[in-house]
């Protein structure tokens, strides 16, 4: 026995973790939903999709979008038929083709399978026609703005049409440069290279491994071990460690998702409590709030303040609606006006460290104006189950930013969209969400997205605090490693630098 | 045959004692279902609104609800669990699609390995810690034995890991800070990544060992038989090791497979700061996101374990206790 235990200690001691220089170790926050990407949820899931799931189109660094599966497009003059051209050398993890008829039953999958998570967003497509082996034109039932920036995301991934049945439950197989090789729930995901990837020579590792490490303390440390190459989003705090690591680098871009509050406009009683009721008792807690300190304290300064429900990063942003510094006595006079000397409310969040910081600074510096706010932290499954029976207040309104604006404004604002758990509706701010759904031009729908935010500014039903930044650490040894910012990992080109 | 006799008779005294403990189990286990199985159904928050977020489509919310039949009356949906158990089928992750059968037999190798090696870890140091502070009651060895496992049992598991992560892998490099190799696939890596996870949860265990087998000692080192044994000039260690270890080792035994079973439930804290995909972080995160039949089918696991881990403990007393195999 002591033979054995000596021969274990000196093992241990002895040489580093035998490690392949060919395989990527890649952290993530959480552990991903279900692999298949009609079905999937998280945002973890479509970082796992990302090198296996090739979609139609991708964005560049700058929100371009640029084709992949496909190798041109072009639309008809009434913007209703999107024609595509794929390419010729796509395969299927099976080998199989990447043709006209795996697209068009893709795209039916999404819309059809009754578990799809993906209806809404190819809700517009109203026929799919295949005119050649490679050519496939999408009819819709009316122009959709948002249609091709959705189809560079999980709705426009293909999956093999023989996998169709399989894929969720671990037989995922689709057309990326890496292929589904293992998972084991909450511990790790195996991509293997596919090596008749079309672009497989950009591909410069054997093995892709994601493993989900929810403790930012713990990723870090396994960054700086050696352990891991990349780590996704590493805590604001330990930015600085990270750069002053010669090992490693911190890696920075604006992403396009916010965090802020929104209030209970008209789901049940609670949307009768005083800042529910009184746009200029929003205004008020608006001017109480100083969105650089937020910045300062919660970020590090890597928390860009928020004013709108788009980052500086879209197209939609527009500097009109930002500023408006911090003003106690203006705050002040407007709740005198409505007729209170201090307001009571209660804002529920879920229960982490991020956030619980967040509106502890929120409660302390609108207390200055006479704001009496009660912090209700839950655990997320309560949270988002109270949020959507209209027990609250006011509650922690985050999203995780969408390519095209639609997502970020018309799920969250609209009358009775999926997301708008305050039951916020007005008419004028809808029609011009609608209305800009289905114009193409980007100057066109910027117009009615300003008109938008104009309304929104005066009926205040959110207040938009940060936008969450895109944050990664890397080791040194890596080359080409570039951020984008709908916070997905692209493998092309990145490689070991010796 | 005169000598084979009372083997006959120790057998089938275990295998009586087995047979009426799984029997004495089985209500507990009935008890157990229906708490596991409604416990989690009165936490606020439900299982598909909770994995939509921000993706809420309410038809596919409705038809997600139809398919794991949460719009069934809690009755009808225990029978039915119960009904699919029984045919050896838990039922699928409603996060991951995953069937649970699948994952419990993913994980359940990594958490007996992570439970095995700080349970051999602590008897290692806890028993002879506990031998030598009995021995040599009130000295040095005593006080320090006692200081040491006051400390196991108080420094928390989290801090630590992170210390321990900090010198052998950041500083050191000498172990991986993280991660699982199973053990067929490279057996030293498998044990060297279990080492710090292993110590870390041994510690708390082999304070506990270690407190135990000193007081068991102290009590029976003051008996009549070992003054007798002395008496008759036995070698000291003889005294310890064959007369006194072996009739302090009942409780022992019963401690040892008891924190055997804890440490199969899993270890939340210290599966987190290790990143080992065992139950604790299993079960907590499944809570989290009410993945349901995942709870249920870890939970319902893990019970039958410990269970199995108490009769274990029956048949070692009577092993380690020949006066228990005549109950008259």
């Amino acid at each position: 026995m002591k033979k054995i235990v000596m021969s274990v200690m000196l093992a241990a001691m002895t040489g580093a973790s035998a490690v392949s220089a060919a395989d990527l170790n890649v952290a993530m926050q959480d552990d991903p939903d279900i692999l298949d990407p009609h079905r999937g949820n998280t945002f973890v899931g479509r970082m796992v999709f990302g090198p296996m799931c090739d979609a139609l189109f991708d964005i560049d660094t700058a929100l371009n979008i640029v084709p992949r599966l496909v190798a041109d497009w072009s639309w008809s003059d009434d913007e209703t038929v999107l024609t595509m051209n794929l390419r010729d050398d796509a395969l299927f993890h099976d080998g199989t083709k990447v043709d006209g008829e795996a697209v068009k039953a893709n795209l039916e999958r999404g819309l059809n399978l009754p578990e799809s998570n993906r209806k809404a967003e190819l809700a517009s497509i109203a026929s799919i026609d295949v005119l050649g082996e490679t050519q496939v034109a999408i009819t819709l039932k009316a122009p959709d703005a948002a249609f091709l920036a959705n189809l560079t995301d999980r709705a426009g991934m293909l999956v093999s049409p023989a996998s169709f049945d399989t894929a969720g439950e671990g037989g995922l197989v689709c057309a990326g440069p890496y292929k589904l090789a293992e998972r084991v729930q909450n511990d790790r995901i195996v991509m293997e290279k596919f090596d008749d990837h079309w672009e497989a020579d950009n591909y410069h590792f054997d093995r892709v491994i994601y493993r989900p490490i929810p403790d930012t303390t713990v990723r870090l440390a396994n960054l700086q071990s050696g352990d891991l190459d990349i780590i996704e989003r590493p805590a604001p705090s330990d930015m600085a460690a990270i750069e002053a690591d010669d090992s490693l680098v911190f890696d920075i871009v604006s992403g396009l998702g916010f965090y802020g509050i929104n209030f209970n406009m008209g789901n049940g009683e609670r949307s009768q409590n005083p800042i529910n009721q009184d746009a200029r008792l929003r205004e008020a807690l608006n001017l109480t709030i100083d969105r650089n300190v937020l910045n300062d304290v919660l970020g590090m300064g890597t928390y860009p303040p928020a004013y709108q429900p788009f980052s500086s990063a879209s197209w939609a942003y527009n500097p009109e609606f930002d500023g408006g510094g911090r003003d106690i006595e203006r705050a002040k006079e407007l709740m005198a006006e409505a007729g209170h000397e201090s307001v009571s409310f209660e804002i529920l969040y879920a229960n982490n460290t991020a956030m619980q910081s967040l509106f502890e600074l929120v409660q302390a510096m609108a207390s200055e104006a006479g704001f009496n706010i009660s912090l209700r932290p839950t655990e997320f499954a309560a949270y988002v189950a109270e949020r959507e029976e209209g027990k609250f207040d006011a509650s922690q309104f985050g999203a995780s930013g969408r390519i095209d604006p639609d997502g970020n404004f018309h799920r969250y604002l609209a009358c009775g969209s999926a997301g708008n758990v305050g039951h916020y509706c007005n008419d004028e701010l809808t029609d011009l969400l609608n209305q800009a759904r289905v114009i193409n031009n980007v100057e066109e729908r910027k117009a009615l997205y300003d008109q938008a935010q104009r309304i929104a500014v005066e009926d205040l039903p959110a207040l938009y605090f940060y936008y969450t930044p895109r944050t990664w650490g890397y080791s040194a040894n890596l080359d080409g490693f570039v951020s984008y910012p709908d916070g997905v990992l692209r493998l092309s080109g990145l490689k070991p630098k010796n | 045959m005169v000598r084979r006799l009372p083997v006959q008779e120790s057998f089938a005294a275990v295998l009586k004692l087995i047979v009426r403990r799984i029997l004495v189990a089985l209500p507990t286990l009935i008890i157990l279902s229906v708490i596991i199985f409604g416990l989690q159904r009165l936490l606020p928050g439900d299982p598909i609104q909770t994995m939509m977020a921000e993706q809420s489509d309410p038809e596919v919310i409705e038809i997600l609800r139809e398919k794991y039949r949460l719009n069934d009356p809690l009755p009808i949906q225990y029978l039915a669990w119960v009904g699919n158990v029984l045919q050896g089928d838990f039922g699928s992750s409603l996060r991951t699609g995953l069937p649970v059968t699948e994952i419990i037999l993913q994980k359940l190798p990594i958490t007996v390995q992570l439970a095995t090696m700080a349970m051999i870890m602590a008897m290692m140091v806890g028993i002879p810690a506990g031998i030598l502070a009995a021995v040599h009651k009130n000295s040095m060895i005593d006080y320090a034995a006692n200081a040491v496992a006051l400390s196991g049992m108080s420094v928390p598991n989290f801090w630590l890991g992170i210390i321990m992560i900090m010198i052998f892998a950041v500083s050191w490099k000498v172990l991986p800070a993280s991660g699982y190799v199973p053990i067929t696939q490279d057996f030293w890596l498998s044990i060297k990544s279990m080492l710090m996870p292993a110590f870390v949860l041994s510690t708390a265990v082999a304070a506990y060992l270690m407190r135990h087998t000193r007081s068991a000692m102290l009590s029976v080192l003051s008996s009549d038989y070992i003054r007798t044994a002395r008496a008759k000039g036995l070698l000291s260690k003889t005294v310890i090791i064959r007369h006194a270890l072996r009739n302090a080792l009942m409780p022992i035994v019963t401690l040892a497979t008891l924190l055997f079973g804890d440490l199969l439930a899993g270890a939340v804290l210290t599966e987190q700061i290790f990143v080992i995909p065992g139950f604790g972080k299993l079960i907590v995160d499944a809570v989290f996101t009410r993945d349901y039949a995942v709870v249920q089918g870890v939970v319902l696991f893990t019970a039958i374990g410990f269970i199995a881990m108490n009769i274990l403990a029956d048949v070692l007393y009577i092993v380690i206790n020949p006066r228990l195999r005549h109950p008259q």
